[in-house]
């Protein structure tokens, strides 16, 4: 389970909107009945693009030149000039594209059967098929196992259906917060089999949204393990049906990592496969690893009624989280429910229940490797990590060796073979290549490999890809966390600040009574660059995406255009606010997002002083500056 | 039942506060913290502060707090502290906060280090008046080091639940929410027999040893989607009524409650004459001083005269004289009920408003003073918290006719105090001694004031 956005879904729908507009599929509309308001929110953008070619704003963008701002997928994505009908317009120019850049290379111009092969159905493999075809390429796609791969079958999308339900369970047994809203609901209980059918009816709903969304497109399923033969030579399944591509794309994923010593048997030592199924609800279960996949998990089970115990190996629960989120989520999701922990030590014998006996697992100490501690438990989830799927790949075919079972690639996701060459027309996306694992981070870099293959180069911007855990409240994040931040500005000399707003002064989420809650900006106070944004809190998830949006765009917190000429007097109204400035970007009152809009109003942009006076900045955003986020509810009424 | 108590008191430090409403100041950011000079175990009651060596205690910073972390250590040792400076940041079940010292001084020890716990009311650090103190301080705190912090001993191991006989006595394995539980309402888990599963020690195995009912179960049956799952009660529901768990203050004041019931307790009532006292009160009102505060100076007045009053039994077989006299004021919250500690209170009771709170350790009340006279409740019965010795029921003070010794009937506010005592330890003629000096007191209140 990945703590991805749900990417599927959205990359599904879009493609059912498309479908449906071509074919009025009837199967497809009624599809789209189901979410008619998300539909009619893509609709008016599709619209909107359509009939305005907004060509001025990424213009505009020319004098501030951040530097990763042309190697941004999402701004390409979401201002090229778009409309329903390109696939039409577009699909024969780019084959005369693909021809050329054929006769370009050297090679005789042999037929291939496909532009591009994409080995693996899993979100990457989907989201590199659909841009494939939107850019002409003739596309098939391989799958050994089912369409939709980890994300939708074993990862994002079921736990999500778990999560939706223990998010439900926990605010129904919750009394005193149910109390304080003046609700009153009796004992509520659950139907462990209706949850585990929830989750399960959900990834056959995507998968089926996946499939259908690539069977209109004309994307070719093929249905089989694909192992690399050759330079673009793909043999499918045990057949010998060989298919020959230009490009190949690897997008075989990841499956769960289990360290040795562990005996999982699917029933009372699982991995996070067997845990989706939720075929029991142990009493107390042991979770072995403190990520994204365990706290999520910790989350399902807590609300269910179970207690938890973890083991981390590391001396901090959650590392990986930007270590202020991670204390004050430990207080919030750890310490006040049925878990307990023991940190520093290694899970190193677990062995199931049998013969009447529970589950036990040895604990090692991680740094001495003195036995420590004996646990007996009910079952024990291992979710130690995942480890990428690129065995029978036929990856020695090609003088490729793996490192530790990734892929190696460049940045450009171009696979390497054993001697740091490039491997021509091969690349790797996804969890396979290990470079960020998580779902829509696959099917960016397979957008990216797309754009590659069709002649734009593209080098996606890692840095501004969010990530998110779907406890409750959420977590999520972009870019780097605090400690990281520190150091990277101690090598390149910049300063390095951070500026924290409480959801406590947020008017949405106090009326929800889910004050509970940080979101945290790390910034350069030099150039207004937004580091890193990291929330716990109500919606996190969602909220992140101002953030990575304005990273992979490059907008900067603040950066006041001042005009060289000015008097020594600079008036608020002649430092021309840029688009580019999200300071001054608007969100509606009252809505979680103003959590936001006050983290990147409080953030304090160095301002310069020699030559220019410092602008001045209206009163009103200085009393937002210069208040405690106690206070801040009441002022931000002044203005709204 | 008339008075529950919880042993979460909130101690007001006698110097300068009467004020006994502060509970709310607890919930603000920053936390004044309060040294005070070690007590002494043994002997009669002192009146006097020697010792100008003062711990730092473990702070509570919230009512549900029972121990806490040291994030960091603001000051270090030999620093010099001046009053409101930052010491130390806790690190409670509810946040980081900054601790200040309410005192000038050198931090001349840290007792417990960066990154350890202590319980609530333990001593953190030792802050000295003086540079010549700080030696001594440390060697204190040395001292302090090398003794065993009280083991918690699980002495008594836990009786054979395993099937299998020739087993070697088995550690002992409890759930998450079992030790939560059991470090809440602290039950020793190698004490609890377990019923779970492999003889594991479960939530309810802690809550049936620390004799409360079991929580509402967490885990509702799952098995059969038909049944709309009504839980089985043991009575039958009032129609209407909704069942309401306790809440953790609720839990503790039942389990006191039940607590007090093996102590064998008697009640001795007594009228009082108020009116020089309701003069007193009239000319003390406008400064902000309650009655009750009045009263527990004046309780405490009198226990200075008979300590064996003031004194408690806390296993029944012995029981100490407690060389403080701290009158607990019970004092109904939303909720609940706390009962807020008046520090020595026998002494200066100055009319100043409550500066800060002090957090002080648990069950730190000598005695309970509990008034319900405002309602116009003429008497009652009081409850005697576990480990004090005598509890005060103050009733109204009301016009009574009474007749003198010489026959003149006269109109004179009474009102009626009724002790409920621990028999182990108090005798009648004890707290009958103790009454009549307090009504002289009541009667003569100038003495209060000085």
């Amino acid at each position: 389970m990945r703590p991805a956005h749900d990417y599927a879904q959205r990359g599904g729908l879009r493609q059912v909107w498309r479908c449906a507009q071509r074919t009025n599929d009837r199967n497809n509309l009624l599809t789209l009945s189901f979410s008619s308001s998300k539909m009619q929110s893509l609709s008016s953008s599709y619209a909107a693009t359509v009939s305005v070619p907004r060509h001025s704003f990424p213009l505009s963008r020319g004098t501030l030149a951040p530097s990763n701002l042309c190697f941004c997928g999402l701004r390409r994505q979401a201002f090229a000039p778009a409309s329903l009908h390109r696939l039409h317009s577009r699909r024969r120019s780019h084959f005369s594209a693909v021809s050329a850049a054929l006769s370009d290379n050297g090679t005789a111009p042999k037929s291939f059967d496909y532009d591009l092969l994409i080995i693996g159905a899993g979100v990457g493999g989907h989201g590199a098929a659909l841009h494939a075809v939107e850019k002409g390429l003739k596309t098939a796609i391989v799958e050994g196992d089912v369409v939709g791969g980890t994300c939708v079958n074993r990862g994002c999308v079921p736990s999500k259906a778990l999560l939706a339900v223990s998010g439900r369970m926990r605010e129904l047994r919750n009394d005193h917060h149910l109390k304080s809203l003046g609700l009153q609901v009796s004992a509520a209980g659950y139907d462990r089999q209706a949850v585990a059918d929830h989750a399960n009816n959900l990834a056959s709903k995507i998968r089926g949204n996946l499939t259908n969304s690539m069977k209109a497109l004309g994307v070719d399923i093929l249905t089989g393990f694909g192992t690399i033969l050759g330079p673009q030579k793909v043999k499918v399944g045990s057949s010998n049906n060989v298919v020959t591509a230009k490009d190949i794309i690897i997008a075989t994923g990841s499956v769960p990592f289990v360290p040795k010593g562990i005996e999982v048997d699917g029933k009372t030592v699982i991995t996070s496969d067997h845990a989706l199924k939720l075929e029991i609800v142990p009493d107390w279960i042991a979770i072995v690893g403190s990520g994204y996949i365990g706290l999520e998990f910790s989350d399902v089970y807590t609300a269910l009624g179970s207690e938890v115990t973890f083991v981390e190996a590391l001396d901090q629960l959650m590392p990986g989280f930007d270590p202020e989120i991670s204390k004050l989520a430990q207080r919030v999701l750890i310490n006040p429910r049925n878990i307990d922990y023991h940190t520093g030590v290694f899970a190193s014998k677990i062995t199931p229940a049998r013969d009447g006996k529970p589950v036990t697992i040895e604990l090692i100490d991680a740094k001495t490797k003195e036995h420590k501690d004996t646990l007996e438990v009910d079952a024990a989830l291992i979710a130690t990590g995942r480890a990428p799927f690129t065995q029978g790949l036929g990856l020695e075919n090609i003088d490729v060796v793996t490192q530790r079972g990734f892929v190696p690639v460049d940045e450009r996701l171009r696979v390497t073979d054993s001697n740091g060459n490039l491997v021509p027309h091969l690349y790797c996306i996804g969890d396979a290549n290990g470079k960020m694992m998580l779902a829509h981070a696959a099917s960016a870099q397979g957008i990216s490999v797309v754009e590659q293959v069709t002649g734009r180069d593209h080098v996606l911007n890692h840095l501004s890809i969010p990530a998110a855990c779907f406890t409750h409240p959420e977590i999520s994040m972009v870019g780097l966390t605090e400690p990281q931040a520190r150091e990277k500005g101690e090598k390149e000399e910049f300063e390095v600040s951070v500026a924290k707003t409480s959801f406590k002064a947020n008017t949405k989420a106090l009326a929800e009574n889910e004050g509970e809650g940080l979101a945290k900006l790390i910034y350069r106070p030099d150039n207004g660059e937004i580091l890193g944004v990291h929330i716990f809190g109500l919606h996190a998830a969602d909220l992140i995406h101002e953030a990575s949006n304005a990273i992979a765009l490059g907008t900067r917190i603040q950066l006041f255009n001042i005009d060289e000429n000015l008097s020594s007097h600079v008036n608020f109204q002649h430092c021309s606010a840029t688009p580019q400035d999200i300071k001054f970007a608007v969100h509606a009152h009252p809505t979680l997002s103003e959590v936001l809009d006050e983290l990147f109003k409080s953030a304090k942009i160095m301002v310069w002083q020699d030559e220019v006076q410092a602008p001045q900045v209206p009163d009103t955003i200085k009393m937002v500056m210069q208040s405690s986020p106690v206070q801040l509810g009441s002022n931000f009424q002044v203005f709204m | 039942m008339a008075s529950p108590f919880l042993p979460a008191t909130i101690t007001v430090r006698p110097t300068n506060s009467i004020t006994l409403s502060s509970a709310a100041t607890l919930t603000g950011r920053r936390l004044h913290l309060t040294a005070a000079p070690p007590r002494h175990r043994r002997g009669r009651p002192s009146l006097s502060v020697k010792s100008k060596i003062r711990e730092i205690f473990m702070p509570a910073l919230s009512s549900t707090m029972t121990e806490g972390k040291i994030v960091s250590w603001v000051k270090s040792e030999g620093d010099v502290l001046s009053k409101g400076d930052s010491v130390v940041v806790v690190e409670s079940d509810k946040a980081d906060m900054d601790v200040e010292t309410f005192y000038d001084g050198i931090l001349a020890a840290i007792v417990v280090a960066e990154g350890q716990t202590a319980p609530v009311g333990a001593p953190i650090g030792l802050l000295a008046d003086t540079q010549a103190e700080v030696a001594e301080a440390r060697a204190k705190a040395a001292a302090a080091a090398n003794s065993p912090a009280s083991d918690p001993a699980p002495a008594t191991s836990p009786p054979p639940v395993s099937d299998d006989p020739p087993a070697p006595p088995r550690k002992v394995v409890a759930t998450p929410f079992a030790k939560k539980l059991a470090k809440q309402h602290k039950v020793d888990v190698g004490s609890v027999v377990g019923t779970g599963p492999h003889g594991r020690v479960t939530p309810a195995d802690v809550e049936k040893a620390a004799g409360i009912s079991p929580l509402a179960p967490t885990k509702t049956a799952s098995a059969s989607p038909a049944s709309p799952s009504s839980p089985v009660a043991a009575s039958p529901p009032v129609p209407g009524s909704s069942d309401v768990t306790f809440t953790t203050m609720q839990s503790a004041v039942a389990k006191n409650m039940m607590e007090s019931l093996s102590v064998p307790t008697f009640r001795v009532g007594y009228p009082v004459t108020t009116d020089a006292l309701d003069a007193l009160y009239e000319r003390v009102k406008p400064k902000g001083v309650t009655m009750t505060a009045i009263l527990a100076k004046a309780a405490a007045m009198a226990l200075v005269q008979h300590p064996v009053v003031n004194a408690s039994c806390k296993d029944g077989k012995n029981f100490a004289y407690n060389s403080n006299i701290n009158v607990a004021v019970a004092v109904a919250i939303n909720g609940g009920l706390i009962t807020p500690v008046l520090q020595d209170a026998d002494k200066a009771l100055e009319k100043a408003r409550a500066k800060q709170l002090q957090p002080h350790e648990y069950n730190s009340g000598t005695f309970t003073l509990s008034n319900l006279g405002m309602f116009g409740v003429d008497r009652f019965d009081a409850i005697l918290p576990p480990g004090q010795g005598a509890i005060m029921a103050v009733g109204a003070s009301k016009p009574t006719v009474l007749a003198d010794k010489d026959g003149f009937f006269s109109v004179k506010n009474k009102m009626l105090v009724n002790v409920t005592a621990d028999h182990r330890i108090i005798y009648g003629a004890d707290l009958a001694a103790f009454l009549q000096t307090f009504s002289k007191i009541v009667e003569n209140p100038e003495s209060l004031t000085l």
